[in-house]
Protein backbone atom coordinates (compact mmCIF):
# COMPACT_ATOMS: atom_id res chain seq x y z
CA UNK A 1 0.00 0.00 0.00
CA UNK A 2 1.67 3.51 -0.99
CA UNK A 3 -0.10 6.81 -0.15
CA UNK A 4 0.13 9.31 -3.12
CA UNK A 5 -0.97 12.96 -3.17
CA UNK A 6 -2.74 13.24 -6.45
CA UNK A 7 -4.18 16.54 -5.90
CA UNK A 8 -3.85 19.91 -4.03
CA UNK A 9 -5.87 23.33 -3.32
CA UNK A 10 -4.31 26.38 -1.49
CA UNK A 11 -5.63 29.21 0.16
CA UNK A 12 -2.73 30.87 1.43
CA UNK A 13 -1.87 34.51 2.97
CA UNK A 14 0.81 35.06 0.38
CA UNK A 15 -1.33 33.87 -2.74
CA UNK A 16 -5.09 32.21 -3.28
CA UNK A 17 -4.88 29.06 -5.34
CA UNK A 18 -2.03 26.51 -5.49
CA UNK A 19 0.12 28.47 -8.36
CA UNK A 20 -0.27 31.83 -6.75
CA UNK A 21 0.46 30.63 -3.81
CA UNK A 22 3.73 28.68 -5.05
CA UNK A 23 4.62 31.32 -7.02
CA UNK A 24 5.10 33.92 -4.23
CA UNK A 25 6.61 31.45 -2.37
CA UNK A 26 9.59 30.63 -4.15
CA UNK A 27 9.86 34.73 -5.36
CA UNK A 28 9.79 35.45 -0.86
CA UNK A 29 6.60 37.53 -1.08
CA UNK A 30 5.30 37.46 1.93
CA UNK A 31 1.46 37.68 2.82
CA UNK A 32 2.13 39.55 6.18
CA UNK A 33 0.45 42.55 7.17
CA UNK A 34 -2.22 44.56 9.73
CA UNK A 35 -4.82 42.86 10.73
CA UNK A 36 -7.79 44.04 8.64
CA UNK A 37 -10.66 41.28 9.71
CA UNK A 38 -10.90 43.74 12.83
CA UNK A 39 -9.53 46.46 14.63
CA UNK A 40 -6.62 45.25 15.83
CA UNK A 41 -5.14 49.20 16.56
CA UNK A 42 -5.50 48.07 20.37
CA UNK A 43 -4.25 45.22 20.47
CA UNK A 44 -0.66 44.53 21.62
CA UNK A 45 -0.03 42.08 18.60
CA UNK A 46 -1.37 44.02 15.37
CA UNK A 47 0.10 41.56 12.54
CA UNK A 48 -1.26 38.72 10.78
CA UNK A 49 -0.64 36.56 7.44
CA UNK A 50 -4.88 37.00 6.27
CA UNK A 51 -5.44 35.23 2.75
CA UNK A 52 -6.37 38.49 0.04
CA UNK A 53 -8.75 38.66 -2.50
CA UNK A 54 -11.02 35.71 -1.36
CA UNK A 55 -14.56 36.88 -2.03
CA UNK A 56 -16.92 34.08 -0.32
CA UNK A 57 -19.84 34.33 -2.92
CA UNK A 58 -17.49 33.47 -5.74
CA UNK A 59 -16.27 30.39 -4.40
CA UNK A 60 -19.22 28.98 -2.02
CA UNK A 61 -22.52 28.43 -3.03
CA UNK A 62 -25.11 30.56 -1.19
CA UNK A 63 -26.76 27.93 0.46
CA UNK A 64 -23.41 27.64 2.49
CA UNK A 65 -22.84 31.35 3.27
CA UNK A 66 -25.04 31.86 6.36
CA UNK A 67 -24.45 28.25 7.86
CA UNK A 68 -20.25 28.61 7.47
CA UNK A 69 -17.53 30.42 9.17
CA UNK A 70 -14.42 32.40 7.01
CA UNK A 71 -11.73 29.74 7.58
CA UNK A 72 -14.89 27.00 6.69
CA UNK A 73 -15.42 28.80 3.20
CA UNK A 74 -11.30 28.94 2.67
CA UNK A 75 -11.64 24.93 3.33
CA UNK A 76 -14.26 24.44 0.70
CA UNK A 77 -12.35 26.69 -1.48
CA UNK A 78 -9.55 24.20 -1.12
CA UNK A 79 -11.19 21.31 -0.91
CA UNK A 80 -12.94 21.98 -4.33
CA UNK A 81 -9.65 23.18 -6.18
CA UNK A 82 -7.86 20.24 -4.68
CA UNK A 83 -10.64 17.87 -6.38
CA UNK A 84 -10.50 19.59 -9.65
CA UNK A 85 -6.45 19.32 -9.54
CA UNK A 86 -6.83 15.67 -8.60
CA UNK A 87 -9.77 15.50 -11.78
CA UNK A 88 -11.80 13.45 -9.35
CA UNK A 89 -15.25 13.15 -10.69
CA UNK A 90 -17.97 12.06 -8.03
CA UNK A 91 -18.43 8.28 -8.82
CA UNK A 92 -14.51 7.61 -9.58
CA UNK A 93 -14.55 5.70 -6.44
CA UNK A 94 -17.50 4.28 -4.32
CA UNK A 95 -18.64 7.02 -2.17
CA UNK A 96 -17.94 4.62 1.32
CA UNK A 97 -14.34 4.49 -0.05
CA UNK A 98 -13.56 8.22 -0.14
CA UNK A 99 -13.30 10.17 3.02
CA UNK A 100 -12.54 13.55 4.45
CA UNK A 101 -9.78 13.76 7.45
CA UNK A 102 -9.52 17.50 8.65
CA UNK A 103 -7.52 18.83 10.99
CA UNK A 104 -8.27 21.97 13.39
CA UNK A 105 -7.30 24.06 15.93
CA UNK A 106 -10.11 25.89 17.04
CA UNK A 107 -12.98 25.26 14.86
CA UNK A 108 -14.90 28.29 13.61
CA UNK A 109 -14.13 30.92 16.14
CA UNK A 110 -15.42 34.26 14.37
CA UNK A 111 -19.08 32.42 13.52
CA UNK A 112 -18.98 31.70 17.16
CA UNK A 113 -17.80 34.93 18.81
CA UNK A 114 -20.89 36.37 17.07
CA UNK A 115 -23.11 34.19 17.97
CA UNK A 116 -22.02 33.86 21.27
CA UNK A 117 -22.67 38.10 21.10
CA UNK A 118 -25.92 37.45 19.82
CA UNK A 119 -26.86 34.52 23.01
CA UNK A 120 -25.75 37.73 25.63
CA UNK A 121 -26.90 40.52 24.33
CA UNK A 122 -30.18 39.60 22.42
CA UNK A 123 -31.21 36.11 24.06
CA UNK A 124 -31.04 32.60 23.13
CA UNK A 125 -33.93 33.22 20.40
CA UNK A 126 -31.28 35.37 18.60
CA UNK A 127 -28.21 32.58 18.33
CA UNK A 128 -28.38 31.15 14.40
CA UNK A 129 -29.56 27.70 14.53
CA UNK A 130 -26.11 27.06 12.65
CA UNK A 131 -24.02 27.71 15.28
CA UNK A 132 -25.29 23.82 16.45
CA UNK A 133 -22.24 22.90 14.00
CA UNK A 134 -20.90 26.11 12.48
CA UNK A 135 -18.41 26.69 15.35
CA UNK A 136 -17.51 22.59 15.66
CA UNK A 137 -14.06 21.61 15.08
CA UNK A 138 -15.35 18.49 12.88
CA UNK A 139 -17.36 21.01 10.34
CA UNK A 140 -14.66 21.90 7.74
CA UNK A 141 -14.47 17.75 7.22
CA UNK A 142 -18.75 17.44 7.67
CA UNK A 143 -19.00 20.16 5.06
CA UNK A 144 -16.54 19.17 2.48
CA UNK A 145 -17.68 15.48 2.78
CA UNK A 146 -21.60 16.87 2.30
CA UNK A 147 -20.72 19.02 -0.76
CA UNK A 148 -18.66 16.27 -2.73
CA UNK A 149 -20.07 12.92 -1.51
CA UNK A 150 -17.32 11.61 0.16
CA UNK A 151 -18.92 9.26 2.77
CA UNK A 152 -16.00 7.05 3.68
CA UNK A 153 -14.31 7.23 7.15
CA UNK A 154 -14.11 10.82 7.87
CA UNK A 155 -12.81 12.61 11.26
CA UNK A 156 -11.10 15.85 12.54
CA UNK A 157 -7.49 15.96 14.20
CA UNK A 158 -6.91 18.01 17.04
CA UNK A 159 -3.86 18.88 18.11
CA UNK A 160 -3.04 22.38 17.48
CA UNK A 161 -0.14 23.47 15.05
CA UNK A 162 1.42 19.46 14.72
CA UNK A 163 -2.61 18.28 13.14
CA UNK A 164 -1.70 19.48 9.80
CA UNK A 165 0.97 16.62 9.40
CA UNK A 166 -1.34 14.27 11.49
CA UNK A 167 -4.93 14.70 9.49
CA UNK A 168 -2.77 13.46 6.48
CA UNK A 169 -1.06 10.70 8.45
CA UNK A 170 -4.74 9.59 9.31
CA UNK A 171 -5.76 9.77 5.84
CA UNK A 172 -2.92 7.40 5.27
CA UNK A 173 -4.19 4.90 8.28
CA UNK A 174 -7.39 4.96 6.70
CA UNK A 175 -6.26 3.80 3.12
CA UNK A 176 -4.15 0.88 4.98
CA UNK A 177 -8.00 0.20 5.91
CA UNK A 178 -9.35 -0.30 2.39
CA UNK A 179 -10.48 3.35 1.63
CA UNK A 180 -9.10 4.24 -1.92
CA UNK A 181 -9.09 7.89 -1.26
CA UNK A 182 -9.16 10.58 1.79
CA UNK A 183 -9.34 14.28 1.60
CA UNK A 184 -7.17 15.67 4.08
CA UNK A 185 -4.96 18.32 5.51
CA UNK A 186 -5.95 21.56 7.55
CA UNK A 187 -7.34 25.18 6.55
CA UNK A 188 -7.21 26.95 10.08
CA UNK A 189 -7.90 30.57 11.22
CA UNK A 190 -9.27 32.68 13.93
CA UNK A 191 -8.65 36.22 13.08
CA UNK A 192 -11.14 37.59 15.36
CA UNK A 193 -11.07 39.22 19.01
CA UNK A 194 -12.15 36.15 20.39
CA UNK A 195 -9.68 34.11 18.72
CA UNK A 196 -6.83 36.70 18.99
CA UNK A 197 -7.18 37.06 23.57
CA UNK A 198 -7.25 33.22 23.34
CA UNK A 199 -3.80 33.29 21.04
CA UNK A 200 -2.27 36.12 22.97
CA UNK A 201 -2.93 34.25 26.22
CA UNK A 202 -0.38 31.47 24.76
CA UNK A 203 2.16 33.88 25.24
CA UNK A 204 3.73 33.20 21.48
CA UNK A 205 2.20 35.66 19.66
CA UNK A 206 4.98 38.59 18.39
CA UNK A 207 4.23 42.23 19.50
CA UNK A 208 6.40 43.44 16.60
CA UNK A 209 5.09 46.04 14.14
CA UNK A 210 6.87 45.80 10.94
CA UNK A 211 5.93 42.89 9.34
CA UNK A 212 9.40 42.47 7.86
CA UNK A 213 10.85 41.75 11.83
CA UNK A 214 7.96 40.74 13.21
CA UNK A 215 8.63 36.67 12.72
CA UNK A 216 12.11 35.65 12.80
CA UNK A 217 12.80 31.88 13.18
CA UNK A 218 16.07 30.66 14.14
CA UNK A 219 17.32 34.53 14.53
CA UNK A 220 19.09 36.39 17.22
CA UNK A 221 15.83 38.72 17.00
CA UNK A 222 13.09 36.60 17.36
CA UNK A 223 10.44 37.47 19.84
CA UNK A 224 7.69 35.30 18.73
CA UNK A 225 5.32 34.21 16.10
CA UNK A 226 2.72 35.93 13.70
CA UNK A 227 -0.91 34.31 13.67
CA UNK A 228 -2.22 33.66 9.97
CA UNK A 229 -5.27 32.06 7.93
CA UNK A 230 -5.29 29.39 5.34
CA UNK A 231 -3.59 26.38 4.65
CA UNK A 232 -4.15 23.12 2.56
CA UNK A 233 -6.20 20.26 1.46
CA UNK A 234 -4.78 17.36 -0.41
CA UNK A 235 -6.02 14.51 -2.47
CA UNK A 236 -4.54 10.94 -0.56
CA UNK A 237 -5.15 8.50 -2.79
CA UNK A 238 -4.07 4.64 -3.16
CA UNK A 239 -1.72 4.32 -5.65
CA UNK A 240 -3.23 1.87 -7.47
CA UNK A 241 -6.42 2.75 -7.01
CA UNK A 242 -5.07 6.55 -8.51
CA UNK A 243 -3.45 4.59 -11.37
CA UNK A 244 -6.55 2.82 -12.15
CA UNK A 245 -9.19 6.08 -12.15
CA UNK A 246 -6.69 7.46 -14.38
CA UNK A 247 -5.01 10.12 -11.90
CA UNK A 248 -3.99 13.08 -13.89
CA UNK A 249 -0.28 13.21 -11.84
CA UNK A 250 1.27 12.32 -9.04
CA UNK A 251 2.79 14.63 -6.70
CA UNK A 252 5.03 12.15 -4.52
CA UNK A 253 4.13 9.24 -1.52
CA UNK A 254 3.21 10.26 1.95
CA UNK A 255 6.40 8.04 2.64
CA UNK A 256 6.99 7.78 6.67
CA UNK A 257 5.27 9.60 9.63
CA UNK A 258 5.48 9.80 13.47
CA UNK A 259 4.33 11.82 16.20
CA UNK A 260 5.59 11.98 19.87
CA UNK A 261 4.60 14.15 22.63
CA UNK A 262 6.95 15.32 25.02
CA UNK A 263 7.72 15.00 28.49
CA UNK A 264 6.48 17.09 31.51
CA UNK A 265 8.27 20.34 32.23
CA UNK A 266 10.77 20.60 34.49
CA UNK A 267 11.87 17.27 34.40
CA UNK A 268 15.11 18.07 32.51
CA UNK A 269 13.78 14.98 29.92
CA UNK A 270 14.42 15.67 26.18
CA UNK A 271 11.67 16.85 24.21
CA UNK A 272 10.39 14.54 21.59
CA UNK A 273 10.67 16.42 18.59
CA UNK A 274 14.29 14.52 17.57
CA UNK A 275 12.25 11.25 18.08
CA UNK A 276 9.42 12.31 16.00
CA UNK A 277 11.80 13.08 13.36
CA UNK A 278 13.96 9.86 13.55
CA UNK A 279 10.99 7.45 13.54
CA UNK A 280 9.52 9.14 10.61
CA UNK A 281 12.12 8.69 8.82
CA UNK A 282 12.90 5.21 9.99
CA UNK A 283 8.97 4.57 8.94
CA UNK A 284 9.90 5.80 5.69
CA UNK A 285 12.97 3.45 5.46
CA UNK A 286 14.71 6.92 4.41
CA UNK A 287 18.30 7.30 5.58
CA UNK A 288 19.06 11.15 7.33
CA UNK A 289 21.25 11.78 4.04
CA UNK A 290 18.85 10.58 1.93
CA UNK A 291 16.45 14.03 2.88
CA UNK A 292 16.79 16.79 0.75
CA UNK A 293 15.40 19.38 2.52
CA UNK A 294 13.48 19.76 5.65
CA UNK A 295 10.22 22.45 6.09
CA UNK A 296 10.52 23.67 9.75
CA UNK A 297 7.99 24.25 12.29
CA UNK A 298 9.83 27.63 12.78
CA UNK A 299 8.52 28.43 16.53
CA UNK A 300 9.52 31.78 16.18
CA UNK A 301 10.31 31.41 20.14
CA UNK A 302 13.90 31.26 21.29
CA UNK A 303 13.49 28.18 23.72
CA UNK A 304 11.50 26.46 21.01
CA UNK A 305 13.92 27.56 17.96
CA UNK A 306 16.40 26.13 20.04
CA UNK A 307 14.95 22.98 20.69
CA UNK A 308 14.12 22.41 16.39
CA UNK A 309 17.87 23.46 15.25
CA UNK A 310 18.91 20.99 18.27
CA UNK A 311 16.98 18.39 17.07
CA UNK A 312 17.62 18.86 13.35
CA UNK A 313 21.10 18.79 14.31
CA UNK A 314 21.12 15.85 15.98
CA UNK A 315 19.63 13.86 12.98
CA UNK A 316 21.31 15.60 9.95
CA UNK A 317 24.47 16.76 11.77
CA UNK A 318 25.35 20.89 11.47
CA UNK A 319 24.55 22.13 8.57
CA UNK A 320 23.94 18.57 7.20
CA UNK A 321 20.58 19.40 5.20
CA UNK A 322 19.25 22.79 3.63
CA UNK A 323 16.22 23.64 6.13
CA UNK A 324 13.16 26.33 5.35
CA UNK A 325 10.76 27.78 6.38
CA UNK A 326 8.49 29.58 4.15
CA UNK A 327 5.96 30.38 6.56
CA UNK A 328 8.03 33.32 7.13
CA UNK A 329 5.79 34.80 4.40
CA UNK A 330 2.78 33.29 5.44
CA UNK A 331 2.55 33.43 9.54
CA UNK A 332 1.70 30.45 11.86
CA UNK A 333 -1.20 29.02 10.16
CA UNK A 334 -1.98 26.84 13.26
CA UNK A 335 -3.41 23.51 12.31
CA UNK A 336 -3.26 24.56 8.41
CA UNK A 337 0.61 24.80 8.65
CA UNK A 338 1.89 21.65 8.69
CA UNK A 339 -0.64 20.39 5.35
CA UNK A 340 0.47 23.89 3.40
CA UNK A 341 4.21 22.91 4.05
CA UNK A 342 3.82 19.23 2.72
CA UNK A 343 1.85 20.99 -0.44
CA UNK A 344 5.50 23.13 -0.59
CA UNK A 345 7.41 20.00 -0.06
CA UNK A 346 5.23 18.33 -2.85
CA UNK A 347 5.90 21.75 -4.96
CA UNK A 348 9.82 21.57 -4.59
CA UNK A 349 9.80 17.81 -5.75
CA UNK A 350 8.03 19.43 -9.09
CA UNK A 351 10.21 21.92 -9.67
CA UNK A 352 13.55 21.62 -8.13
CA UNK A 353 12.96 24.39 -5.85
CA UNK A 354 13.23 24.75 -2.44
CA UNK A 355 11.74 27.84 -1.56
CA UNK A 356 13.63 30.12 0.70
CA UNK A 357 13.07 31.94 4.59
CA UNK A 358 12.41 35.66 4.26
CA UNK A 359 13.88 38.06 6.89
CA UNK A 360 15.73 36.31 8.64
CA UNK A 361 19.68 36.34 9.31
CA UNK A 362 20.30 33.22 10.57
CA UNK A 363 21.92 32.57 14.22
CA UNK A 364 24.81 31.04 13.72
CA UNK A 365 24.51 28.72 17.01
CA UNK A 366 21.79 27.11 15.65
CA UNK A 367 24.28 25.39 12.95
CA UNK A 368 21.30 25.37 10.61
CA UNK A 369 22.03 25.81 6.84
CA UNK A 370 18.91 28.10 6.23
CA UNK A 371 17.56 28.76 2.66
CA UNK A 372 17.80 32.33 2.76
CA UNK A 373 18.10 35.15 0.09
CA UNK A 374 16.04 33.55 -2.54
CA UNK A 375 14.89 30.28 -3.60
CA UNK A 376 17.57 27.25 -3.84
CA UNK A 377 17.43 25.30 -7.30
CA UNK A 378 17.81 21.72 -6.30
CA UNK A 379 16.88 18.16 -7.11
CA UNK A 380 14.34 17.14 -4.16
CA UNK A 381 13.21 13.46 -3.49
CA UNK A 382 12.86 13.35 -0.28
CA UNK A 383 11.57 15.80 1.77
CA UNK A 384 10.94 16.38 6.02
CA UNK A 385 8.20 18.48 6.84
CA UNK A 386 8.41 19.24 11.33
CA UNK A 387 5.04 20.57 12.64
CA UNK A 388 4.58 21.15 16.49
CA UNK A 389 1.87 22.24 18.64
CA UNK A 390 0.91 24.38 21.83
CA UNK A 391 1.43 21.50 24.51
CA UNK A 392 4.12 19.31 23.74
CA UNK A 393 2.36 18.03 19.71
CA UNK A 394 5.07 16.44 17.58
CA UNK A 395 4.94 15.61 14.65
CA UNK A 396 7.27 14.63 11.44
CA UNK A 397 6.07 13.54 8.06
CA UNK A 398 8.63 12.42 5.06
CA UNK A 399 6.99 12.92 1.44
CA UNK A 400 8.93 11.55 -1.29
CA UNK A 401 8.93 11.97 -5.11
CA UNK A 402 6.90 9.28 -6.69
CA UNK A 403 8.49 5.76 -7.66
CA UNK B 1 -52.09 38.30 17.40
CA UNK B 2 -49.43 39.43 14.80
CA UNK B 3 -50.25 42.49 13.06
CA UNK B 4 -50.89 40.85 9.85
CA UNK B 5 -50.41 37.31 7.45
CA UNK B 6 -47.44 36.44 6.46
CA UNK B 7 -47.02 35.65 3.22
CA UNK B 8 -45.27 33.54 1.05
CA UNK B 9 -43.20 36.85 -0.47
CA UNK B 10 -42.12 37.11 3.38
CA UNK B 11 -41.13 33.35 3.65
CA UNK B 12 -39.14 33.68 0.36
CA UNK B 13 -37.13 36.58 2.10
CA UNK B 14 -36.53 34.89 4.99
CA UNK B 15 -35.41 31.93 3.82
CA UNK B 16 -33.02 33.44 1.63
CA UNK B 17 -31.47 36.02 3.91
CA UNK B 18 -31.54 33.00 6.65
CA UNK B 19 -30.34 30.09 4.52
CA UNK B 20 -28.81 31.00 1.00
CA UNK B 21 -29.88 30.68 -2.32
CA UNK B 22 -30.34 27.41 -3.13
CA UNK B 23 -28.87 26.27 -6.80
CA UNK B 24 -31.27 24.62 -9.32
CA UNK B 25 -34.16 26.02 -8.27
CA UNK B 26 -36.47 28.76 -8.86
CA UNK B 27 -38.09 30.17 -5.34
CA UNK B 28 -39.67 32.73 -7.00
CA UNK B 29 -41.97 30.05 -8.83
CA UNK B 30 -45.31 28.22 -7.65
CA UNK B 31 -43.39 26.78 -4.70
CA UNK B 32 -46.00 27.13 -2.05
CA UNK B 33 -47.19 23.11 -2.43
CA UNK B 34 -43.16 21.87 -2.71
CA UNK B 35 -42.13 20.51 0.02
CA UNK B 36 -38.83 22.29 1.84
CA UNK B 37 -36.58 19.06 0.55
CA UNK B 38 -36.75 19.35 -2.83
CA UNK B 39 -36.67 23.21 -2.47
CA UNK B 40 -33.02 22.59 -1.03
CA UNK B 41 -33.80 23.52 2.22
CA UNK B 42 -32.73 21.01 5.06
CA UNK B 43 -34.85 20.78 8.97
CA UNK B 44 -31.70 23.22 10.05
CA UNK B 45 -32.62 26.04 7.41
CA UNK B 46 -36.56 25.60 8.72
CA UNK B 47 -35.55 26.46 12.61
CA UNK B 48 -33.57 28.93 11.66
CA UNK B 49 -36.49 30.42 9.36
CA UNK B 50 -39.09 29.65 12.35
CA UNK B 51 -36.32 31.71 14.92
CA UNK B 52 -36.25 34.40 12.09
CA UNK B 53 -39.77 34.83 12.09
CA UNK B 54 -40.41 35.19 15.74
CA UNK B 55 -37.70 37.77 16.00
CA UNK B 56 -39.17 39.90 13.15
CA UNK B 57 -42.61 39.39 13.73
CA UNK B 58 -42.76 38.31 17.29
CA UNK B 59 -44.57 35.70 16.64
CA UNK B 60 -43.72 32.48 18.80
CA UNK B 61 -43.23 29.46 17.47
CA UNK B 62 -42.66 25.99 18.73
CA UNK B 63 -39.03 24.52 17.32
CA UNK B 64 -40.61 20.96 17.39
CA UNK B 65 -43.87 22.09 15.24
CA UNK B 66 -41.94 24.43 12.48
CA UNK B 67 -40.10 21.16 12.16
CA UNK B 68 -43.09 18.78 11.27
CA UNK B 69 -43.92 21.60 7.82
CA UNK B 70 -43.20 20.17 5.07
CA UNK B 71 -43.82 22.79 2.51
CA UNK B 72 -44.62 26.61 2.20
CA UNK B 73 -48.33 26.15 2.74
CA UNK B 74 -47.73 23.78 6.21
CA UNK B 75 -45.46 26.48 7.31
CA UNK B 76 -47.49 29.41 6.90
CA UNK B 77 -50.55 27.79 8.33
CA UNK B 78 -48.29 27.16 11.38
CA UNK B 79 -47.70 30.28 11.68
CA UNK B 80 -50.77 32.42 10.78
CA UNK B 81 -53.29 29.97 11.83
CA UNK B 82 -51.15 28.66 14.97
Amino acid sequence: MSAVVTGIGVTSPNGLGTEAYWAATCRGESGIGEVRRFDASRYPARLAGEVPGFVPEEHVPSRLLPQTDHMTRLALTAADWALADAGFAPGDVPAYAAGVVTASSAGGFEFGQRELRNLWSKGGRYVSAYQSFAWFYAVNTGQTSIRHGLKGPSGVVVSDGAGGLDAIAQARRQLRNGSRLILSGGVDGSICPWGWVAQMAGGGLSTGADPATAYLPFDARAAGYVPGEGGAILVVEEAESARARGARHVYGEIAGYAATFDPQQGTGREPGLRRAIELALKDAGAAPDEVDVVFADAAGIPELDGVEAGAIRAVFGPGGVPVTAPKTMTGRLYAGAGSLDVAAALLAIRDGRIPPTVNVVPEPAYGLDLVVGGPREAAVRTALVVARGHGGFNSALVVRAAA
Amino acid sequence: MPDRQITLDDLRRILVEGAGTPEGVDLGGDIIDVEFAALGYDSIAILETAARITQEYKIPLDDDAAATARTPREFLALVNDG
